[in-house]
């Protein structure tokens, strides 16, 4: 029988809502206000969490921001040993990047590989004057040498872990568990 | 779940509903690829694939083509004339010979039947079927039913007629392996000289008459007659094919709803199909040309990915 795993409760609701009004302040501080302001989210979870942030920036500063999504499975390098992933989500990029400050909003920033295949997908859209990065949890072990400019929560884990990301749109609540 | 089309693709008779489906729900993100400005995308990378057509083709090359720089593979055109194959050299030899250069992939069109399932038994690299003889032309059927579920939302429980020489087409026969596999109705409607025998066994209706086929059909497609089939005797000549046989304006209207009009090109206009419903609102010519690359796409990605054996390991370390 396999071990049984156990569950940490990392960010509750009303947790995971601070960390959020957080990020959306840091992002506008980062960008030195919205003017050339795109926020992407990565699909799936980042796609949810870019377009909260967004909100939050839109409420409190009285703009629009324009978003996008980012499928990044064509993009990865490991179709060989991975497979091909028979379900790819939709890529939407509303406005041309080029002179953008573009900030990337992922749930769980890992190995960076997302990242890097995130990078090379922009890269094909358009020259943004400024890339950043925005996730909700780093939990270290990074492969590449990538960091995030704005973290809702840093969690140490070890290979095998799970950051487990559930978003109210998608699964019912807002809640970010360790499984180990 | 499926989510595995195995080494080759050499036709639709012996895949799943499943499998098809599969396809064309990967088909989907393909087509925003083809919209972006830089219409490429990573993915095959360092592949190699050879396009080897041993018949005319200008649609089916340029789209599989397509199809793969679009993935960034890296491809190699080989047609019949001006090859070793006009020098006698067999196609198995062609192909290991091709092999020996490390290929990843062939696409295979061939004037005999089997050739693509032939090919695929004897070579390492995935082989997919371009059109084969009369037998099969998958990836034809496969963009069919996308534009299908395109236009209509769905394929399950539509009536859709396949018009004209259903005998020689492997258009057609494709098209009837997916289309009933998905749950649709299908018909045939052409002289009795170009159908073929045992249709009923599929499940498939015959219409003698172009009028009783508009009066059933929510989709009609209408295959190319061949003007060679002509020579043969097969029908007397085109301007009485197009008088009896011939899509017109008048004939359609004449139906209870509006009916798809599809054509796996080229057209002869005026024979099969009159200009006014080749351009007409309901025609979706060129939709099935832009899902085309779409689909090919789709099917080389999922080929060209998935070797069960890597996968367990690198899913162990993998988020």
């Amino acid at each position: 029988m396999p071990p049984k795993s156990e569950r940490t409760i990392l960010l509750d609701a009303r947790a995971m809502s601070r960390a959020l009004q957080r990020m959306a302040v840091e992002v506008t501080e980062l960008a030195h206000g919205t003017a050339d302001l795109v926020l992407i989210g990565i699909q799936r979870r980042g796609v949810e969490l870019a377009e909260r942030i967004a909100k939050m920036i839109e409420k409190e500063e009285g703009v629009t921001l324009p978003r996008g999504a980012l499928d990044i499975t064509l993009y990865r390098d490991d179709l060989e040993t991975v497979g091909p992933k028979p379900v790819i989500g939709e890529t939407r990029l509303p406005v041309d990047l080029t002179g953008k400050h573009a900030v990337i909003v992922d749930d769980v920033l890992y190995t960076g590989r997302t990242v890097r295949a995130a990078l090379d997908e922009l890269a094909d859209f358009g020259r943004p004057q400024r890339i950043s990065l925005c996730v909700l949890v780093d939990r270290g072990g990074r492969e590449l040498p990538i960091q995030a400019d704005i973290v809702g929560q840093a969690v140490k884990t070890v290979p095998g872990d799970r950051v487990d990301v559930q978003v109210e749109e998608l699964d019912g609540r807002d809640q970010v568990e360790l499984v180990r | 779940m499926t989510a595995n089309l195995g080494k080759d693709l050499t036709g639709l008779e012996h895949l799943t509903p499943e499998q098809i489906r599969l396809i064309l729900d990967t088909a989907e993100p393909f087509k925003e690829v083809s919209e972006r400005p830089i219409k490429k995308v990573p993915a095959l990378r360092g592949k190699t694939i050879v396009n080897l057509f041993f018949e005319a083709s200008t649609r089916t090359r340029i789209s599989f083509e397509f199809a793969e720089k679009r993935l960034s593979a890296d491809t190699v055109n080989v047609a019949a004339t001006g090859s070793s194959v006009s020098k006698g050299e067999t196609l198995v030899d062609t192909a290991k010979n091709l092999e020996a250069m490390r290929i990843d992939m062939v696409v295979i069109r061939h004037p005999s039947s089997g050739v693509a399932a032939f090919l695929g038994q004897r070579i390492r690299s995935n082989v997919i079927n371009a059109g084969d003889g009369k037998h099969e032309h998958p990836t034809q059927a496969l963009l069919d039913l996308l534009t299908i579920r395109d236009k209509h939302g769905k394929i399950e429980g539509l009536k859709v007629c396949l018009v004209g020489d259903v005998l020689h087409s492997r258009v057609a026969r494709s098209n009837i392996w997916g289309l009933t596999k998905l749950g649709a109705q299908v018909g045939v409607c052409g002289p009795h000289t170009l159908m073929p025998r045992g249709l009923e066994e599929l499940g498939v209706k015959f219409f003698p008459r172009i009028e009783e086929a508009i009066e059933w059909a929510d989709v009609l497609n209408i295959l190319r007659l061949q003007l060679e089939r002509m020579e043969k005797g097969f029908i007397p000549s085109l301007r009485e094919y197009y008088r009896v046989w011939g899509v017109t304006p008048e004939r359609l209207e004449r139906a209870p709803r509006a009916i798809t009009i599809m054509h796996p090109g080229p057209m002869n206009r005026g024979v099969e199909i009159d200009s006014r419903v080749a351009d007409g609102p309901h025609s979706v010519i060129l939709d099935q040309v832009t899902n085309g690359v779409a689909v090919r796409m789709a099917v080389l990605y999922l080929l060209a990915g998935g070797r069960p054996e890597l996968a367990d390991a690198a899913k162990r370390g993998a988020e």
